[in-house]
C-alpha cells in the first residue's frame, strides 16, 4: 500500500515531531513530579507562549529561535509567580482544588488570548519554514530538525540542572520527602514556584521552536495538552526520562496512524493508547510500580 | 408533611415557574433553558462529583451519549420522542456504568480519573466526527414539527417548564439519595475511603451507582438540548465546554449541595449577561470571569454560594441565641 | 472466635508478618503487643480484609474469610479502628456515626437512632453536632471507637486507641472499653500502654520482627525472657534477672 520510503519517512518526521511533544510534555511530567499535581493549564501556556514568540516577530521581526533568550525567562517569571501567589494560597492544600484551579487557568489564559488576539489562525511566514534537508532518499524539515535538537538539548540542560545543581537537589529533596526538605530548611513554597516556573519556561523553549512550522491560535493548547498527557502518563507520571521516550513514542503513533487511517481518526490512536495505559498501567511504561 | 430538605426545593421551582406570568420576554425564556438544561447537567456532576468526590472532567461524554441517542433514535429510525428520551437516559446510564467499571476497577482517583474521563469525552468526540451514524462534522437535524408527542414546543415559557420539570425532579432525586443510607455512603468515600471501607462499605458499587445516575441525569440534559435546538453536532455534543459548565455549576453554587448546580448555573450566566452587557462583543469574556469567580471561590469560599449563606445564617442565629 | 493461621505478609523483599497465629475466644478481651514495627499494624490489616496475606489464612466462627474484602468482613462482624485516626473530615460527629449504622439499619431513622445510642456509650454524646475535624485527640479516638461499633461488630479490633492520650483520658476509656466488651462484643487490641494491657487483657499475644514470639497471660507474657529480649535487646532478660537476684538476695548471693 505505502512504499517502505514513505512509512520510513513518516517515521522519521513522527520522531522529529515527537521530540517537541517530549519538550511540551516536559514541563507537565516535572511539575506532577514534584508537586503531584496536574496542571491543566500546561497546555493553555504552551498557546499563550507560542503568541509571545508570534507577537515578538510581528511587532519587532524577532527571529523565533532569538525569541527564546526573550519568551524563556519571562515565562519562567511567570510560572514563579502564578504558583506562588495563586495557586499555592488558594488551593490550601488540597490537590482537588489544585486540578480545579488549574483549569480555572486554563479557561482565563485562553479566552484572555481570544479577546486579545481573536480566534484567527497566525503564522510565522519566513522560507526556513519550507527549507528542506536531503538526507538519502528522505526529505527532511529544517526547522524540525532544528526544533528535535533543540528538545534534546533542552532535556539535557534539565538533566544537568536537576542532577548537578543545588537547586536541582532541593527540587529532587522535596519531590521525594516535602516534609523532610522542610525540616532541613528547603524553602518548599519557593521550590514548588522554581518547579513551576521551569516547567513554563521549557513550554517557552517549546513554543520558540515549534512557531517556524506551527501555527497557533487561542485554542491550538487543547490539541497539545491531550497529547502532552498521553505522552506523560506512558512514559510515568514524573519521570523525565520517561517523556522523552513517550514524546518520541506518540509522535510516531501519530504519524504512522495519520498516513494509515487519515488525518482526523488518526488522533484516535492517541486517545485510545491514553486510555488503555491509565486503565492498565497507571504507572506508565517506565514509572516503578505503585 | 413535607421531608427533609424537600422545602426549599419546592420554592425555587415555584418561582421559576410562575415567572411567565410577569415576564414575556423570550429572550429571558432562552436564557431559562439554557440554565436549567446546565442545571440538569451539572446536578449529574454533582452526584458523583460534589456529594460523591469524584471529580470529572469529562461530563460532555454523557450529555452527548443522552443528544446523540435522541437523534439518532428520532431521525435514522423515527422512533417517538419520549421514548427516544427513556432511551437516552438508559444510554447515559449504560456508559456510566462501563466508564466507571474500568476507572474505578482500575483504582483510578483524583486527578486520574480526571484525566481518563477528559480521555473519553475527548474520544467520543473525534469518533462522531468521523462517523456518518452521527452526521459527522455536518451533525444532526431533528425535523421540525412541534407537538408533545414530539417534545417540540413552539412556545418558548412551555418548553422552559418542561425543561423545569426535570430539573424539578433531578433535585427531588438528588434530596432523596442525600438523605438515604446510599447518600451516606457516598459522602462516606469522598471524605475517606479506607474508613468507609471498614464500615462496610462497598465502595466500588456505591462509585458504580453514582456514576450511573451521574450519566443517566447529564444524558436528559443532553435529550433536552437537541430537543430545543433541534441541532446537534460533535463540537457541541462531546465539547469541552459542557464538562466545563456541569462542573463549574456546582463549585460555584456549592458542591455536594442539592440546590448548588441550579443556583450555580443561573449565577454565573448571569454574570454572563452582566459582563457580555459591559464589556460588550469582547469574545470569551464571560468565559473568563467564570474563570475568575472559580478560583476565588476555592480561595476563599470552597463551599460555595449556598455554602457562604450557611455561614452567615450560622453565624447570624448563633449570635441572635447568645 | 477469630483464628489466623500461619499468616505470612510479604512486601517485596520485606517480611512484615511472618508464619503468624492466634486464637481469639468469644467474649475475651485480647491484647496483641510488641516493640515498634514488629507487625502488629499490618497482621490487623490482613484481618480486616485490607491486605491479603501472602500465605496463610483467617477464619472467623470456623468459617475461612480470607478470600473476603474489607466491607465484605464487616458484614461478617469484624470492625476495626485505624491507629492513624481517620475520620470523614467534613462531616459531623453524629454523620460520622450514623455512616457505621448504616450498616444493619438501613432507614436513616434508625441509623440515626442507632447512631446517638453508640455515642453515648461512649461519650460522645455532648459533640454530636460537632464537626469532626475540630474534636480533640480523645475525642477523635472516641468517635473511632463509635463508628467501628456502630456497625455492631461481633469483634472489635482497636488499633491503638490509648496513644496520644494523657493519663487521664486513658483512665476514662478504659471502662468504655470494658463495658463494650461485658455488652458482648470481642476485642483485640494492638496496645502499647501496657498499664492498660495489664489492666484489661486476660489473654496477651506477642509479635516481635513478624513472629509471634509469645503468648499467655499478661503478668506471664511480661517475665517471659524472650519477650523482654524483643523489647529491649539480646542479653537483658539474663541481666535483669541476675539484677532482680542480686536486689533480693538470691542463692548467689
Amino acid at each position: 500500500m505505502f512504499s517502505p520510503t514513505i512509512i520510513i519517512e513518516a517515521m522519521i518526521n513522527g520522531l522529529l515531531t515527537g521530540a517537541i511533544y517530549a519538550l511540551v510534555a516536559l514541563g507537565l511530567t516535572l511539575v506532577y513530579g514534584v508537586l503531584h499535581i496536574i496542571n491543566f493549564a500546561h497546555g493553555a501556556t504552551l498557546a499563550a507562549a507560542m503568541f509571545a514568540v508570534w507577537g515578538l516577530n510581528a511587532a519587532f521581526g524577532i527571529d523565533p529561535y532569538w525569541a527564546i533568550l526573550i519568551v524563556t525567562p519571562v515565562f519562567f517569571v511567570l510560572g514563579y509567580g502564578v504558583q506562588r501567589f495563586v495557586i499555592g494560597p488558594a488551593a490550601h492544600g488540597d490537590d482537588g482544588n489544585i486540578l480545579l484551579i488549574t483549569l480555572g487557568l486554563s479557561i482565563l489564559i485562553e479566552n484572555a488570548l481570544l479577546a486579545g488576539f481573536g480566534s484567527d489562525t497566525r503564522s510565522i511566514p519566513s522560507d526556513f519554514s519550507f527549507s528542506v534537508v536531503e538526507a538519502g532518499p528522505f526529505l527532511l524539515s529544517s526547522a524540525r530538525l532544528v526544533g528535535a535538537a533543540g528538545s534534546l538539548i533542552v532535556a539535557v540542560l534539565f538533566w544537568l540542572l536537576m542532577s548537578r545543581t543545588d537547586t536541582g537537589k532541593a527540587i529532587r529533596a522535596v519531590a521525594r520527602e516535602k516534609l523532610g526538605a522542610n525540616l532541613v530548611g528547603i524553602n518548599v513554597g519557593h521550590i514548588y514556584a522554581i518547579t513551576f516556573g521551569l516547567g513554563c519556561a521549557a513550554l517557552a523553549v517549546a513554543a520558540s521552536l515549534l512557531m517556524p512550522t506551527f501555527y497557533v491560535n487561542p485554542r491550538i493548547g487543547g490539541a497539545f495538552v491531550n497529547i502532552a498527557f498521553t505522552v506523560v502518563v506512558l512514559g510515568g507520571m514524573g519521570s523525565i526520562p520517561g517523556a522523552m521516550a513517550g514524546g518520541l513514542i506518540i509522535g510516531m503513533v501519530e504519524s504512522l496512524s495519520g498516513l494509515l487511517l487519515g488525518e482526523s481518526l488518526g488522533q484516535i490512536g492517541i486517545f485510545i493508547i491514553f486510555i488503555l495505559v491509565l486503565l492498565l498501567r497507571p504507572t506508565g511504561l517506565f514509572g516503578a510500580k505503585a | 408533611m413535607i421531608g427533609r430538605g424537600y422545602l426549599p426545593i419546592i420554592l425555587v421551582t415555584l418561582v421559576i415557574a410562575l415567572t411567565p406570568l410577569v415576564i414575556s420576554s423570550n429572550s429571558f425564556f432562552n436564557f431559562t433553558v439554557l440554565v436549567l438544561i446546565i442545571a440538569l447537567a451539572a446536578q449529574g456532576w454533582n452526584l458523583l462529583g460534589g456529594i460523591g468526590g469524584q471529580t470529572s472532567f469529562g461530563h460532555a461524554m454523557f450529555f452527548g451519549i443522552g443528544a446523540y441517542t435522541a437523534s439518532i433514535l428520532q431521525t435514522h429510525l423515527g422512533v417517538n420522542a419520549w421514548i427516544s428520551l427513556v432511551a437516552a437516559i438508559a444510554a447515559g446510564a449504560l456508559a456510566g456504568l462501563i466508564v466507571g467499571f474500568l476507572s474505578f476497577r482500575a483504582g483510578l482517583r483524583g486527578s486520574y480519573f480526571a484525566l481518563v474521563t477528559l480521555a473519553f469525552a475527548e474520544l467520543l468526540r473525534v469518533l462522531a466526527n468521523a462517523s456518518e451514524l452521527t452526521g459527522g462534522a455536518a451533525g444532526l437535524l431533528l425535523k421540525l414539527d412541534p407537538g408533545f408527542a414530539n417534545m417540540q414546543f413552539s412556545s418558548r415559557p412551555t418548553f422552559m417548564l418542561l425543561a423545569l420539570a426535570f430539573v424539578f425532579v433531578s433535585l427531588v432525586i438528588t434530596q432523596k439519595i442525600v438523605n438515604s443510607r446510599f447518600g451516606a455512603h457516598l459522602v462516606a468515600v469522598r471524605e475517606n475511603e479506607d474508613a468507609a471501607k471498614a464500615l462496610g462499605v462497598d465502595v466500588l458499587t456505591v462509585k458504580l451507582k453514582a456514576i450511573s445516575l451521574s450519566g443517566a441525569m447529564t444524558a436528559a440534559a443532553g435529550v433536552l438540548y437537541v430537543q430545543y435546538f433541534l441541532y446537534i453536532d460533535s463540537g457541541i455534543a462531546f465539547g469541552i465546554w459542557i464538562s466545563i459548565e456541569a462542573l463549574l455549576a456546582p463549585m460555584i453554587g456549592g458542591r455536594g449541595m442539592v440546590l448548588g448546580p441550579l443556583i450555580g448555573a443561573f449565577t454565573l450566566h448571569g454574570l454572563g449577561e452582566v459582563t457580555k452587557s459591559f464589556a460588550g462583543r469582547v469574545p470569551g469574556i464571560d468565559l473568563m470571569v467564570f474563570a475568575v469567580v472559580l478560583i476565588v471561590v476555592i480561595a476563599f469560599a470552597s463551599s460555595g454560594i449556598l455554602g457562604l449563606i450557611r455561614k452567615l445564617a450560622d453565624r447570624f442565629s448563633s449570635k441572635g441565641g447568645a | 472466635m477469630l483464628q489466623v493461621r500461619n499468616a505470612t505478609m510479604r512486601f517485596g523483599g520485606l517480611v512484615a508478618v511472618n508464619n503468624a497465629s492466634l486464637d481469639v475466644k468469644e467474649g475475651s478481651i485480647t491484647g496483641l503487643i510488641g516493640p515498634n514495627g514488629a507487625g502488629k499494624t499490618t497482621l490487623f490489616a490482613v484481618i480486616a480484609g485490607f491486605l491479603k496475606p501472602t500465605e496463610g489464612a483467617i477464619s472467623l466462627y470456623g468459617k475461612d474469610i480470607t478470600a473476603e474484602q474489607p466491607h465484605k468482613r464487616a458484614v461478617s462482624g469484624i470492625a476495626r479502628t485505624f491507629q492513624i485516626v481517620q475520620p470523614f473530615a467534613g462531616l459531623n460527629v453524629h454523620e460520622n456515626i450514623t455512616v457505621g449504622a448504616y450498616l444493619r439499619h438501613a432507614r436513616p431513622s434508625d441509623a440515626v437512632e442507632k447512631a446517638r445510642e453508640v455515642a453515648h456509650q461512649v461519650g460522645l454524646e455532648k459533640d454530636l453536632e460537632k464537626s469532626a475535624a475540630s474534636l480533640t485527640v480523645a475525642g477523635r479516638k472516641r468517635l473511632e471507637l463509635a463508628r467501628a461499633l456502630a456497625t455492631e461488630p461481633k469483634i472489635l479490633l482497636l488499633d491503638e486507641v490509648l496513644a496520644g492520650l494523657n493519663p487521664s483520658e486513658i483512665r476514662d476509656i478504659i471502662p468504655v472499653i470494658r463495658s463494650i466488651r461485658d455488652s458482648g462484643v470481642t476485642i483485640l487490641m494492638i496496645e502499647h500502654v501496657m498499664q492498660a494491657v495489664m489492666n484489661l487483657c486476660e489473654h496477651v499475644y506477642v509479635l516481635a520482627q513478624g513472629k509471634m514470639i509469645a503468648e499467655g497471660t499478661p503478668a506471664a507474657v511480661c517475665n517471659d525472657p524472650a519477650v523482654i529480649e524483643a523489647y529491649l535487646g539480646k542479653g537483658s532478660a539474663e541481666r535483669i534477672a541476675r539484677q532482680s537476684a542480686e536486689n533480693t538476695g538470691g542463692p548467689n548471693a
